[in-house]
């Protein structure tokens, strides 16, 4: 008897903490906040100071990738006399050529294959870091503003499925952390929101700078998830996802993050 | 990949104390951690940081395991007749990275 109204204790008390299928799953417009927010003073002086943070270091280097030549090919600087103003807050974006979802890194990559006929850089090497970092500092200060249509809807979901969905020995989804707990403390730090606005961002952990592939694969390691490998078609649509429930965001790149 | 950035004034009134900045990418890899495999991270440190100018030296400084990756530093100089700085980090192995800034007084 006893162990049976214990049993029932127990199922009271699992019953008590079943998740509300209606929680909220997206965050309230008016609560929309850049990781910025979430920094010490001191991390916020070091991403204001265009000297002093580091991630102008990718910055220059890109500028430089930009304006030359390499081999044969015209530099991207030839063709994009706008130096790409503005067009990193458009990213991730639906490619005609490719009829699929790219990120800035794909549609580098891709104008490097077929307009400039060079090798596509691998993720995270130092060039390709560079040129995002650069082309994404061209827009900074523009609100992120990415397409939401029929044909990048399929992208959106995927990405939203995949945030919503608990991964990992930790059995957490991204927005159990970034959509319900946020501002709550997890050990040392504040948990953010899990924009994408500052990317690629120079991480204090990294000591360089990153693209988003390259935190989301951490977020996925800390929840002990298998991460996806760079460049992965649903990290791709978690940028598509993650850029739409930031929309209203200025782009910050490159952020300083911890 | 080696990047510098200086900030220097290109322009100062003689006697002026001016702010100089200098900011160079280094891993700094202190020696102390060990990779995924339990290995040693071999130490690759930038050991000695000088600046000069027009042949004096206005600021020099050792550097040790504990200084952070992209090591920036901010110093004070006073000026009193047009020249060059010239900034020079030198690594463990001897190699080295060096930039110069021109600065007019009047």
């Amino acid at each position: 008897m006893e162990r049976l109204l214990c049993a029932a204790v127990l199922l009271v008390a699992a019953c008590e903490r079943v998740p509300d299928p209606q929680a909220k799953t997206d965050l309230a417009s008016e609560d929309i906040r850049s990781g910025y927010h979430f920094l010490t003073p001191d991390t916020q002086r070091l991403q204001d100071d265009a000297f002093e943070n580091p991630g102008y270091l990718w910055v220059d280097r890109g500028a430089a990738l930009f304006e030359t030549n390499q081999k044969d090919a015209p530099s991207c600087g030839s063709c994009h006399e706008n130096k790409l103003t503005g067009a990193a807050a458009r990213y991730p974006a639906f490619a005609d050529v490719s009829g699929t979802l790219i990120n800035l890194e794909g549609r580098i990559n891709q104008c490097r294959e077929t307009q400039q006929g060079l090798p596509s850089l691998p993720y995270e090497s130092d060039d390709l870091l560079a040129l995002t970092t650069y082309v994404a500092n061209q827009s900074k200060g523009v609100p992120v503003s990415v397409e939401i249509s029929e044909r990048t809807q399929p992208f959106l979901e995927a990405g939203r499925t995949y945030f919503l969905t608990r991964r990992g020995q930790f059995n957490l989804s991204c927005q159990q952390c970034h959509t319900e707990n946020w501002g709550k403390q997890l050990r040392g730090d504040m948990i953010s929101q899990g924009h994408s606005n500052g990317f690629p961002a120079y991480r204090l952990e990294w000591q360089s700078v990153g693209s988003s592939h390259r935190r989301l694969r951490d977020c996925d390691t800390g929840v002990r998830a298998e991460p996806l490998p760079f460049g992965d078609p649903i990290y791709v649509a978690v940028e598509l996802y993650l850029a739409a429930r930031g929309e209203e965001l200025e782009i910050e790149s490159p952020a300083v993050r911890r | 990949m080696s990047g510098i950035r200086l900030a220097v004034p290109q322009t100062a009134t003689p006697g002026e104390i001016i702010e100089i900045k200098a900011l160079i990418r280094h891993e700094m890899e202190s020696g102390f951690r060990r990779g995924s495999r339990g290995e040693v991270i071999a130490r690759d440190i930038i050991t000695r940081f000088e600046c000069t100018f027009e042949g004096d030296t206005v600021f020099a400084s050792d550097f040790h395991p504990a200084i952070a990756a992209n090591p920036l530093l901010t110093f004070y100089a006073k000026v009193s007749k047009s020249g060059t700085f010239t900034f020079q980090w030198t690594d463990q192995t001897g190699q080295v990275w060096s930039d110069t800034a021109a600065i007019t007084v009047a």
